[in-house]
């Protein structure tokens, strides 16, 4: 998003993940619904470990839902135990248990009569937090989804965007900073190249967080994608599979989980790739307002037959050939709406797609905070997609 | 007619003052158990279809049998014609409310119980806020209709500008019998159209800026 901002002194995330959050036990937990015969969800016994994302994938009426919002009893259980850490939260009170577990629905959810800070201070406000340190955490975390918050705090939720709208629902379900997040197809709503955006925001931030996170999806590739474990599901919320990834993908359990991860598996591979494991090119770069000639120098001397543009915090703009940059004098600050661009834990897939999606031979690949990682060449992809081949076939 | 307003514009401002404070008051009452009773029945679709299928039948019933009916009880005098007013203007009220509390997006309401938020706050913090608009549309029209009933209610000698009608009715064809009776409508429109130029403000003032239209 061209409207973020920076901090100064953002890095690149490490590899070495914290974990803040709380492990989530389910115990032969079922919803019955009186007048029909087979339990919507049938004695689910789960385990989900702490700070990590578990999605939960089947196909529409399974149960996934129902169980998700079992865990913050929207929906009561009809037997079963649900335990947060060690803590039984079956027969807690419901609303206190609420205010603890981060709550995120598609599109956001966002209160329309309320300012964007005023819905992300609900919870905190609710926990009976101190105004000052309140309005702290709305621009903190306004910040943390790559809002700026002197542009937005004061903005009601129709002057935004679907896929701003969902980060401000993001930014409510952690606003009290809760262990648990729990997240039901956040990213249903928003069109194909907003919802890469926001994956690729959500894994950053959950880099950061380490957040116990279970999140509710039809799409398998989302599920590959986000997830560091996957639950299939099927008919009753019968756990199908439980395992990570990979495990899903090249193992499947059942003929169930095969159908459903698709035909086209072996390219799914592609879909575990992540952008950071691949080389990056590292590329010249010229900062807005700077000497044109100078960075035409520059880049010739590294062999590079176009520059990124990045501007006072850092972030890119544009990417320029020579030639254009040399019929400047000073670097100008033009915003390239259709600059590809994809984050570091990006797949490959979503890489591929944004180069096709622009009619472009690379991508821009941002690191933390929308600092500049390097760029990734078709030539690379093309490269991880043959080697992949190869390790199937093989 | 401009004389016999002029030489009793005293008689006619205190009744159109006691007019206007009948009206408000009991729209105030009304609006105040419309919204109770809304509360409680627009979560179960059964109640919902009783009090709307309640509004729907108690608009029908003339003001004059109403009227006439609360007589037998009460005897003339302020008490029946305030209970049958009151009545008259929490139906329009009562109906909106329901309309526009159902109407709340189901997902906000998931959203604010799933957020930690008490079913009260729920109802109070989000989903009147929410229905505001509608529910003070209902006001606006049960004002409007409770203007020319407040008038009507002058028959059981309930206060009001309904007194110059009345009198004028009554003796037609007397002296100065239709400037009575015209005064006074005229009065009643008048002071209608002020008040929803009021209401209309209020509505401005007390809707929140994300859902104004």
């Amino acid at each position: 998003m061209s409207d973020t901002k920076a901090p100064a002194g953002a890095t690149v995330a490490s590899s070495g993940r914290r974990a803040s959050g709380l492990p989530i036990r389910l115990e032969g937990v079922t919803k019955r619904y009186p007048g029909q015969d087979k339990p919507a969800v049938d004695a689910v016994t789960l385990e989900l470990p702490a700070g990590r994302t578990t999605m939960f994938v089947g196909p529409s009426g399974c149960g996934k839902t129902t169980l998700l919002k079992m865990i913050n009893r929207l929906i009561e259980p009809t037997s079963g135990k649900i335990f947060l850490g060690d803590e039984d939260v079956t027969g807690q009170d419901p609303d206190q248990l609420r205010r603890r577990i981060g709550y995120v629905i598609q599109a956001g959810g966002l209160f329309p009569h309320m300012t964007v800070g005023a819905n992300v201070a609900l919870v905190p406000k609710m926990l009976g937090w101190e105004k000052k340190k309140v309005a702290g955490r709305v621009d903190e975390l306004l910040d943390l989804v790559g809002l700026d918050p002197t542009v937005y705090r004061d903005r009601y939720p129709r002057e935004l965007s679907g896929g701003q709208q969902q980060r401000v629902g993001v930014a409510r379900g952690l606003a009290a900073d809760p262990p648990v997040l729990l997240m039901d197809e956040p990213f249903g709503a928003v069109d194909p190249i907003t919802r890469q955006r926001l994956q690729d925001e959500m894994l950053r931030i959950q880099d950061e967080l380490g957040k116990t996170i279970v999140c509710v999806t039809h799409d398998f590739d989302e599920a590959v994608k986000l997830g560091d474990k996957i639950v299939v599901f099927d008919v009753g919320a019968r756990v199908v599979q439980h395992g990570t990834p990979e495990e899903v993908l090249s193992d499947p359990a059942e003929q169930y989980v095969a159908d459903f991860v698709g035909a086209g598996a072996t390219l799914k591979q592609l879909t575990l790739a992540r952008v950071e494991d691949v080389e990056l090119r590292q590329v010249t770069t010229a900062t807005v307002g700077g000497d044109s000639a100078a960075a035409v120098a520059v880049a010739r001397a590294a062999g590079d037959d176009f520059v990124v543009v990045l501007d006072q915090r850092g972030r890119p703009v544009s990417w320029p050939t020579l030639a254009e940059l040399g019929r400047t004098t000073s670097v100008p600050g033009t915003v390239d709406a259709r600059l590809p661009v994809v984050g570091l834990r990006s797949t490959l897939n979503d890489a591929l797609d944004t180069m096709l999606a622009a009619s472009q031979a690379g991508v821009v690949v941002m690191g933390n905070r929308d600092s500049l990682a390097g760029v990734l060449t078709i030539e690379s992809v093309m490269a991880a997609i043959r080697q992949a081949r190869a390790a199937v076939a093989g | 007619m401009w004389d016999y307003v002029l030489d009793r514009r005293g008689q006619i401002a205190q009744q159109a003052l006691q007019h206007l404070s009948l009206v408000v008051q009991c729209v105030l009452l009304g609006t105040v158990i419309a919204l109770l009773v809304a509360m409680a029945v627009y979560r179960s679709p059964r109640a919902t279809a009783l009090a709307n299928g309640v509004s729907a039948v108690g608009l029908t019933i003339p003001a004059f049998a109403l009227l006439g009916i609360l007589l037998a009880p009460f005897g003339f005098g302020i008490t029946p014609a305030v209970i049958a007013v009151t009545f008259y203007a929490a139906l329009p009220v009562l109906r909106n409310a329901v309309v526009g509390l159902a109407g709340v997006d189901p997902s906000l309401v998931e959203s604010a119980r799933g957020m930690g938020m008490s079913r009260l706050a729920t109802l109070l913090r989000v989903e009147v806020p929410l229905a505001w608009p509608v529910i003070l549309a209902g006001v606006r029209t049960s004002t409007q209709m409770v203007m020319g009933i407040a008038a009507i209610a002058a028959y059981v000698l309930g206060p009001g500008l309904g007194g110059f009608i009345f009198t004028g009715l009554s003796r037609l064809g007397g002296a100065n019998a239709v400037n009575s009776a015209l005064t006074g409508t005229m009065a009643v429109v008048l002071l209608a159209l002020v008040l929803d130029l009021l209401l209309v403000l209020a509505g401005r003032l007390t809707t929140p800026r994300g859902i104004r239209v």
